[in-house]
């Protein structure tokens, strides 16, 4: 192909987007289009399953029978929810394989609120509610995304997902009616976790490379920033209803402009998280590839069973 | 040499009376498997009372560059929609 046939396709297909067309797998597609696609879907995919990890950790010890089948069906929808969007990233066309070689390479990224600890059972209900919340503000912006498997794969999640927010809040509101060694957990908790789920919004609009072609591109539809501020004014009344304490004292209500102003977010800790120097960066790939290479006979045994199946007898 | 699952594609009937539906794609070893782990990671809520699953390369489909021949014809077809057709204002229902 032609450069000015490629320049005359690539014009038809922001027409598209511009008249809020859907893009679908076979449709001719700019090849950074793919490319911005693969590693934003591949992101988002290797954050569900590696988000199954600091919550799987506390099956066994949920305390009662009832907390233990929903944290047990959470962490189920979140493999779930990376197998919708590991076969949405196929579609694009790089295998399953090429996916998982590049989170365990550390060529992918996932989202660094993963690289915190979960060290106390309060973290089951502070990740419910501020990291499943703040999830669920990034995907109901997508749901409207461009890119059709991906859109299908969003509709499908945040349905699924509002469950896992009310399960998490739900953990705090019963540790904040409990003793005062509850409450005193449960503010810890979102101590810790506050200023890391500020995080998961991504580098702030300014510093946002990405950001403007991707909301041309509606796989963005709305910007980090936006977001942010959203989950804010959503979360704090939620905070106070049940008597803990926003760890920021720069937060306060500003009724002119409707919203939340908030302190300073520490964006050192965030690259250093993001570079792999969080708490359990290391950890997490580890229990990850271990857990890949592990399961390795497992799938080569199921193949060569389906193979031998197949010869006619 | 290692050998990856081939990919599956699954469709699911939410209800009796209503057709299966293409819901997505996943790996799997073979027929039965892909249908064991069609319902896990499909019908998690009662989204569905029956799976279909088929391997990915078993279908053929169109190609959209061609979307002009093949769909394009039947746009100037009007006279196949009954608001072709005059009728007297008398008629009412037809």
């Amino acid at each position: 192909m032609s450069e000015e046939q490629i320049k005359e396709l690539e014009i038809q297909f922001e027409a598209r987007i511009a008249r809020d067309e859907k893009i679908e797998p076979k449709d001719w597609m700019p090849e950074k289009y793919r490319q911005t696609h693969i590693r934003q879907m591949s992101q988002h995919a290797h954050s569900e399953i590696i988000g199954m990890l600091p919550e799987g950790n506390w099956i066994t010890r949920a305390p009662t029978l009832r907390r233990k089948v929903a944290l047990l069906a959470k962490v189920q929808d979140e493999a779930g929810h990376g197998l919708y969007l590991y076969s949405a990233t196929e579609t694009l066309g790089i295998t399953r394989d090429e996916l998982l070689e590049q989170l365990h390479t550390g060529k992918a990224k996932y989202s660094s609120i993963f690289n915190y600890p979960a060290i106390s059972w309060a973290d089951m209900g502070t990740i419910g509610w501020l990291v499943d919340g703040a999830a669920i503000i990034n995907q109901v912006a997508l749901c409207g995304a461009s890119y059709g498997p991906y859109a299908r794969a969003m509709v499908r999640i945040c349905k699924e997902e509002s469950f896992h927010q009310r399960q998490g809040y739900e953990i705090l509101v019963t540790l904040m009616k409990g003793t005062q060694e509850q409450k005193d957990m449960a503010q810890d908790a979102l101590n810790r976790f506050w200023w890391p789920s500020l995080m998961m919004f991504g580098p702030t609009d300014a510093e946002s490379p990405h950001t403007a072609q991707s909301m041309k591109w509606k796989l963005k539809r709305k910007t980090n920033d936006d977001l942010r501020q959203q989950f804010i004014d959503q979360t704090v009344p939620q905070a106070e209803l049940i008597g803990l304490t926003i760890p920021d004292s720069d937060l306060k209500w500003n009724k002119e402009m409707g919203h939340y102003d908030f302190g300073e977010i520490d964006w050192d800790e965030f690259w250093q998280v993001v570079k792999g120097h969080g708490p359990c960066n290391k950890e997490r790939m580890k229990v990850r590839i271990a857990a890949h290479e592990n399961g390795q006979w497992v799938r080569d045994a199921a193949m060569a069973y389906a193979e031998k199946q197949q010869i006619p007898a | 040499m290692k050998k990856n699952w081939p990919l599956w594609e699954v469709f699911v009937r939410s209800k009796n009376g209503l057709e299966h539906r293409h819901f997505g794609s996943l790996h799997a070893a073979d027929a039965e498997m892909a249908l064991e782990n069609a319902r896990d990671v499909y019908t998690r809520r009662n989204e569905g009372i029956s799976i279909w699953v088929v391997e990915s390369k078993h279908i053929t489909a169109t190609n959209p560059d061609n979307n002009g021949e093949l769909f394009e014809p039947a746009k100037d077809k009007v006279y196949r929609h009954p608001t072709f057709y005059d009728l007297p204002d008398e008629i009412k229902h037809m």
